[in-house]
């Protein structure tokens, strides 16, 4: 495992409990600038939990979060305001995740009122627009309200509005798992290019290894609130240690499997 | 390509007379003056013996269908076509004459066993009443079948479990016990709804290995909906893939996954993800969304996002055919075997 140069995130010693009892539990890691690290778990790991904490959307019982220095659980809600302009999340629900009475132009143009105030109006709409369209979907977009798009339109609209202003780190707490197997890809990929093309950081959390293996550079393994194992994507894969972490790469069931032996693949392209 | 109409699942003409058989089945709604129309016309058939996979993403009707077929549907639904099982129609009995086939003969294990379970009743009791209500059991009787049955779908501490509520079991084990409930009159067809798409994937694996189980010790036909290829692979013998409403295709497990014919099947098998494959730079996806069902159709209903698409597929609209002794299809462009 290289180690980060600088890290653009560092977790030491988090614990979240409820009721007294440890949801997450002595969690440590890093992140670099621009590197994607998946984090995979069980429901009721903790996984989902870990990463509201790192927003400071549950309080934490022990523990720091440095965020590019700045412990996010002990600054002022002033500073962490600020902070959170560099710190977004897209959530797992995406028609839960936005407000129903709002379009999805008010819903993108919060942030832009929330961090550049004295950004005109057509500047405003423009950079909505600009936004729409970055992430696959019309500027007509902007008129209309979140039900009437699909649950994977749903979540380009929630990827856009935690990337209006570019986050350095973008927490991804299962942000394909409610979507039909054959949209899925284009909302990995989407994610994918704006990390390469921004540079943005990634926490990805998901229960569907296959996915976190597209998406991450490292793994993290978690199991009940504990961090079992973490790991290159190659080393995770190929030769995972712990036997929580064998166990989960044993229990996928792959179509795939049943017919070709591993590494023939299949011909035929999606892309037109 | 001999181009005979056929109806989906069980293709051999020697098997004997199918278990369950849905021929021209349609679900509507009227919703603010539109028609949304869920099911379009499905036929199929299920042997005796046989576990049909049927397989299709969010909006293409196979719950409804089998909602449908059981009489679960609103009261807004409008259902036309017909529904036999074991030789007796279904679609316009009664209700009373339906729960007596219902939980009986034929029985249904629903995706949320926490939402499908009584959350004030023990287990015990769910379990046992189902022998009293359909097989007049005694209540005693019933007590010692439920413990019995929650050993053979693996339970552990049966007897400590009979007393509990729903809330106290995990995820899995509330549905194992939604199994063991719904196999408790020995039943002629269990009808599966996404058993597993709640659970987590080890979890998953051991209720599929459950069900596989308790299937080769009764020798029940079994009806496994998910939009997951990968959990119907492992249990069904024919699998059904439907898309917008309708089947588009129905071959033998192993014919269908080591060569799909129909372009949509294809790409859903590429786009699962995987970790036998390669890991690609870019992930596998289908191009577009499926079709709005309040709109009419022309055409193929797959034809907007199909690579293989040409001016025919936007006209007309492909029938289910038979295309070989054991497969059908419904592309006028069907991928080579």
């Amino acid at each position: 495992m290289t180690q980060p140069r600088q890290s653009l995130l560092e977790v030491r010693g988090l614990r979240v409990e409820f009721e007294g009892r440890a949801a997450v539990d002595d969690v440590s890691f890093d992140i670099a600038p621009g590197e994607v690290l998946g984090l995979v778990g069980e429901s009721g790991s903790g996984k989902s939990t870990l990463a509201r904490a790192l927003l400071r959307l549950v309080p934490a019982a022990r523990g720091t979060v440095s965020f590019r220095g700045t412990d996010l659980l002990r600054c002022t809600g002033r500073v962490l305001r600020r902070r959170r302009r560099d710190l977004q999340i897209v959530f797992q629900d995406p028609l839960a995740s936005l407000d129903p009475r709002m379009t999805v132009g008010e819903i993108l143009a919060e942030p832009l009122a929330i961090f550049e105030p004295a950004l005109g109006k057509r500047e405003r709409r423009a950079r909505i627009a600009a936004m729409l369209e970055r992430v696959g979907l019309a500027p007509q977009a902007a008129t209309r309200y979140p039900h009437e798009f699909s649950g994977g339109q749903c979540q380009r609209i929630g990827i856009a509005r935690a990337m209006m202003q570019s986050p350095e780190l973008l927490v991804c707490d299962e942000p394909v798992s409610s979507l039909d197997v054959s949209i899925q890809g284009q909302i990995v990929n989407l994610l994918s290019d704006l990390q390469r093309e921004l540079g943005t950081a990634m926490l990805f959390i998901s229960h569907n290894l296959a996915v976190v293996r597209h998406l991450s550079q490292r793994v993290m393994v978690m199991y009940a609130g504990r961090i079992v194992e973490t790991a290159t994507r190659e080393e995770l894969f190929a030769a995972p240690v712990h036997p929580y972490t064998r166990a989960l790469l044993a229990a996928v069931l792959d179509p795939a499997a049943a017919v070709c032996p591993p590494g023939e693949s299949v011909v035929y392209s999606c892309e037109r | 390509m001999s181009a005979m109409p056929a109806a989906a699942g069980s293709a051999s003409p020697a098997s004997a007379a199918p278990i369950l058989s849905i021929d021209a089945l349609e679900v509507r709604y009227e919703l603010d003056g539109a028609v949304i129309a869920a099911v379009r016309g499905v036929s199929l058939q299920v042997a005796a013996g046989e576990c049909l996979g049927i397989v299709g993403e969010s909006g293409s009707g196979k719950s409804q269908m089998v909602l449908a077929s059981l009489g679960l549907l609103a009261r807004n639904a409008t259902i036309e076509g017909s529904v036999g099982f074991e030789g007796r129609e279904l679609l316009g009995l009664p209700a009373s004459a339906l729960n007596r086939i219902r939980g009986s003969k034929l029985s249904m294990v629903f995706q949320d066993p926490m939402s499908s379970l009584t959350p004030h009743v023990r287990i015990g009791v769910q379990l046992g009443e189902v022998l009293v209500h359909h097989a007049g059991a005694s209540w005693s009787a019933a007590e010692r079948a439920a413990l019995d049955m929650l050993e053979r779908v693996r339970v552990p501490d049966a007897r400590r479990r009979l007393r509990q509520y729903p809330h106290e079991l995990s995820g899995g084990m509330r549905q194992r016990v939604m199994i063991g409930m719904s196999l408790m009159c020995e039943p002629k067809l269990v009808i599966a709804d996404e058993p597993t798409s709640a659970l987590d994937v080890t979890v998953q694996a051991q209720i599929l290995a459950l069900l596989r189980e308790v299937r080769a010790q009764s020798g029940m036909s079994v009806v496994l909906i998910s939009h997951d290829l990968g959990v119907v692979a492992g249990l069904a013998e024919r699998i059904v893939v439907m898309y917008a409403g309708r089947v588009v295709e129905s071959a033998p497990t192993m014919e269908l996954l080591r060569a799909p014919r129909h372009p949509y099947t294809s790409l859903l098998m590429q786009c699962a993800p995987s970790l036998q494959r390669e890991r690609l730079d870019r992930m596998p996806f289908i191009q577009g969304l499926p079709p709005n069902p309040a709109e009419r159709e022309i055409g193929c209903a797959f034809a907007p996002r199909c690579p293989r698409v040409t001016d025919r597929c936007r006209d007309e609209r492909p029938a289910l055919l038979l295309i070989d002794a054991v497969a059908q299809v419904a592309c006028h462009h069907p991928l080579a075997p």
